[in-house]
C-alpha cells in the first residue's frame, strides 16, 4: 500500500488526527496528534490490509528555534512489505508523550533511551529509568541546552586541555580510521 | 647482562633476587579479559593461533584476583570507569596497564563530543604502556606487551610496588 493510502484509510479512521503530512520525501511522514498516538498504533498495527507489527526505530528529536521536541515512530509491515513514519510533537519544557509500549514491545527500551537522552517523559511505561546513561547523571545530553559537566564521580567529562590545544593549534587530530 | 652466571663445572649459580623475580613477572603475564568495544577482537586475534601471546605466558584469566595485567581493549564510559577502577582495584601487586587503542588512550574519535567517554583510561587509572592504533594490529599490541616486560626488567624489589611505576609512560611508535 501506498504512503497515500495510507494517509488516506488513517483519515477516514481518525478525522483530524492527522496535522500535516509529507510524502514526497525519502520516508513518507505523517505528523499526528501527541495524545492519539498509542490509539493509531494499535489501529495500524491491527488493521489486516496495514499490519504494522514492526516498531523500527524510536527517535527524539530537539528543536529549541521552534520550542518544540518531536518523537518519530518508523514502522515497517513484513507481510505487505511497506514503510511509514509517524511523528508527533510536544513542548521542549514537560515534553510528555504518551507511550505505545502495549503496542510494540519494542518501544519499552526505545523510549527508555529517548527519556535518558532528550528528557521525554512518556506516559504509562512501566519501567521509565535511565538506560544508557548512569542512574546519577544530571541532565539529558542530546537536548540542545545541554550543558556539560566538569566532571562526574572524580572523572573529568569536558575534552582534554592538551587535545584541546592541540585543535586549537589547527593540528588535525588523526584518532579514529575516519578522520 | 646475564641473568645466571654459573661457577665453572660447579653447581652453584648466582644471580641477584631482582632479576629473577623481574624475570618471573614478566614471563608470566596473566592478562585479565577486558574486551569494551571493537579493539577486543584485536585482543582475541592476538590470544589466538596466527599470534598466539601464549609464547609470552600470557594466559587470560575472567577475574581480577589471578591477573597481573589488565588490557583496557577499547572505550572507556563513565558508567563503565568506575567498574574499570573497582576491577583494577581488585587485582594484586603488583599490576601492570596496557591501555590499547585510541578511545582508552585519549578518548580517541569521541575526545572532543562524546559526553559518555572518559578522555583516557589514565584519568581513572595509572596507565604503563599506551598501544596507538584504532583499533592495533595484534603486532602492536605483542609489542606493547614486550615493552611492558622491558619496563618490568628494569624494576627492583625495593620500589614500593606503587611508586615504582614509570614516571614517564611508554609510548609503542608506529610506522608513519
Amino acid at each position: 500500500m501506498s504512503p497515500a493510502d495510507i494517509l488516506k484509510k488513517l483519515e477516514e479512521k481518525f478525522p483530524g488526527k492527522v496535522k500535516r503530512s509529507q510524502l514526497e520525501v525519502v520516508d513518507p511522514f505523517l505528523v499526528v496528534a501527541t495524545f492519539s498516538i498509542a490509539d493509531i498504533g494499535t489501529w495500524l498495527r491491527d488493521e489486516r490490509d496495514l499490519a504494522f507489527d514492526t516498531l523500527h526505530c524510536l527517535s527524539g528529536v530537539d528543536y529549541p528555534k521552534e520550542e518544540k521536541m518531536e518523537v518519530v515512530y518508523h514502522l515497517f509491515s513484513p507481510k505487505h512489505r511497506h514503510w511509514i513514519v509517524l511523528k508527533v510533537e510536544t513542548p521542549r519544557e514537560g515534553a510528555k508523550v504518551p507511550t505505545v509500549e502495549r503496542v510494540w514491545r519494542t518501544a519499552n527500551w526505545h523510549e527508555r533511551e529517548a527519556y535518558d537522552l532528550f528528557g521525554i517523559v512518556f506516559e504509562g511505561h512501566s519501567d521509565p529509568r535511565r538506560i544508557l546513561l548512569p542512574d546519577d547523571w544530571e541532565g539529558h545530553p542530546l537536548r540542545k541546552d545541554w550543558v556539560w559537566p566538569e566532571e562526574w564521580h572524580g572523572i573529568p567529562v569536558k575534552p582534554g586541555k592538551q587535545m584541546v590545544e592541540r585543535a586549537k593549534e589547527g593540528e588535525k587530530l588523526g584518532v579514529g580510521p575516519f578522520d | 647482562m646475564d641473568l645466571i652466571k654459573t661457577l665453572g663445572a660447579s653447581r652453584i649459580a648466582l644471580t641477584t633476587v631482582d632479576q629473577v623475580v623481574n624475570w618471573a613477572r614478566l614471563s608470566a603475564l596473566w592478562p585479565m579479559t577486558f574486551g569494551l568495544a571493537c579493539c577486543a577482537i584485536e585482543m582475541m586475534a592476538a590470544g589466538a593461533s596466527r599470534f598466539d601471546w601464549d609464547r609470552l605466558g600470557m594466559i587470560p584469566r575472567a577475574t581480577p584476583r589471578q591477573s597481573d595485567l589488565m588490557i583496557v581493549a577499547g572505550t572507556v564510559t563513565h558508567k563503565m570507569a568506575i567498574r574499570v577502577r573497582r576491577l583494577y582495584e581488585q587485582m594484586a601487586e603488583p599490576k601492570y596497564v596496557i591501555s590499547m587503542g585510541s578511545c582508552a588512550n585519549n578518548g580517541g574519535p569521541y575526545w572532543q563530543h562524546g559526553y559518555h567517554v572518559v578522555k583516557g583510561v589514565d584519568q581513572v587509572i595509572p596507565v604503563d604502556v599506551y598501544v596507538p592504533g584504532c583499533p592495533p594490529r595484534p603486532e602492536a599490541l605483542l609489542y606493547g606487551v614486550m615493552r611492558l616486560q622491558d619496563v618490568i626488567r628494569e624494576r627492583s624489589l625495593l620500589d614500593d610496588p606503587r611508586e615504582g611505576r614509570q614516571k614517564e609512560p611508554v609510548e609503542v611508535a608506529t610506522r608513519a
